[in-house]
């Protein structure tokens, strides 16, 4: 039977991890918060460049722009998007069990890899792929400044010819319950995203409507990719949410179990030491 | 009898910088600053660094706008802009620092290297203007 002493040892320990895990609960709870408000805000300027690019487009046709240019999808280019830090369930390992599904697949002849997120990059090195860019600490603190320059870094890609197609491979936040890994084709532009503008309104354009088209593309990839990050972003915080919310559930429930030990223990010695008291003082009085 | 305003809405990827009425807007447009007063036609520009400045009555404003465009429909007038900043908002002295490091730089840089620059130089003198008017 366990003595007492290392029992109360075990449940002082388990009880300094429930305090931690809660206090991370707690943490990612506000970044949700935060992440959630990044996303609600980039929401209006999200939505009138869409409809600005749709009526655009619908005026000039989505003519030859090389953005727009559909290629035999040989050799492409995968972007999985895990965080930087762990303890968030299985966040990371479904992107990454997805991206390790889709390079061995054969469905192109060539998957480069662009690794974006600590855990990514850890996990390729140890699976002998070699990313062939990779980006790590940038999810702590994602501006649009750092998101434009990674989509930047991947349009060129696309545009000298270097790939014919880039996905991107990342968990999309649904609910705090619920993440959702979703792939998502960047380049090149899905025509649908473009079509079905509502021709309201003759614009004045300055400059003229094909110029300003080239103008705006690159930016509606840029904003594809700040908005995957941002959702990323939230579905992290909301993956350690929910493990350390069970994590300290657990916690709570090995507490009571060790208490329960602990206690039966305690009363088991203290009823073994007042037999033995007893009976001592029967074996006295029987003298 | 109310007279007719703009509504004028800027926005940057990271929020909604003004929301107002106003009488009269001026842009910082591509080709050159453009102003904007009620039942303006409809328009669709591409921004420069500049001023946006706008009007309530007698009352001017300025904001410091980096690229972006602008869509003016039936009195709304709405700015996309990759950066805008609020005077009260910008580090004047951060700017000036910009500006002399701008400038030292222009004078060896070339190609791509100078249009950063130059953006950069663009950037830190709207600042200063806006931050320190009136």
């Amino acid at each position: 039977m366990a003595n007492t002493q290392a029992l109360r040892r075990r449940i002082r320990s388990v009880k300094s991890t429930q305090q931690i895990t809660k206090a991370m609960k707690m943490v990612a709870a506000a970044r949700l918060r935060r992440a959630q408000n990044l996303i609600v805000e980039a929401r209006p300027y999200a939505n009138s460049l869409g409809s600005v690019l749709r009526s655009l487009a619908g005026r000039v046709g989505t003519h030859r722009h090389p953005l727009l240019q559909e290629r035999e999808e040989r050799r492409v280019t995968l972007v999985a998007m895990t965080s930087d830090k762990g303890l968030c369930g299985a966040f990371n390992s479904n992107v990454l069990r997805e991206a390790h599904a889709l390079v061995l697949s054969g469905r192109w002849e060539q998957v480069d890899v662009v690794a974006v997120g600590r855990k990514g990059i850890d996990f390729f090195k140890h699976r002998g792929i070699k990313p062939v860019a990779a980006f790590g600490d940038l999810m702590s603190r994602i501006t649009p400044a750092v998101a434009f320059a990674l989509a930047k870094s991947l349009a060129k890609r696309f545009s000298d010819g270097e790939t014919d197609a880039i996905y991107l491979l990342s968990n999309r936040f649904r609910s705090i319950i619920q993440q959702k890994v979703v792939l998502a084709r960047l380049l090149p532009i899905e025509r649908g995203e473009l079509e079905g503008g509502a021709q309201l309104t003759s614009y004045i354009f300055e400059p003229a409507p094909r110029a300003l088209l080239d103008h705006l593309l690159p930016r509606h990839v840029e904003f594809a990719v700040l908005r995957a990050l941002l959702s990323s972003q939230a579905a992290e915080h909301a993956a350690r949410m929910t493990a350390m919310g069970a994590a300290s559930k657990n916690a709570a429930e090995m507490i009571d179990s060790l208490t329960l030990t602990y206690n039966r223990v305690r009363q088991a010695s203290i009823t073994k030491e007042l037999i033995e008291i007893v009976s001592g003082a029967q074996a006295l009085g029987e003298r | 009898m109310t007279v007719a305003k703009l509504h004028l809405k800027v926005v940057t990827p990271t929020r909604v910088v003004v929301e107002a009425d106003v009488d009269e807007v001026t842009l910082p447009g591509a080709l050159g600053a453009l102003g904007i007063l009620p039942g303006h036609a409809p328009l669709l520009c591409a921004l420069r660094i500049g001023e946006l400045g706008y009007r309530q009555g007698s009352r001017e404003h300025y904001l410091a706008l980096q690229w972006g465009f602008a869509e003016v429909a039936a009195d709304d007038v709405t700015v996309l802009a990759d950066v805008a900043e609020l005077p009260a908002e910008i580090d004047v002295e951060a700017a000036r620092a910009d500006k002399l490091s701008a400038e030292d730089a222009l004078r060896a840089a070339s190609g791509e290297e100078f249009e950063q620059q130059r953006a950069q130089l663009e950037s830190a003198v709207t600042r200063i203007a806006v931050a320190t008017r009136r």
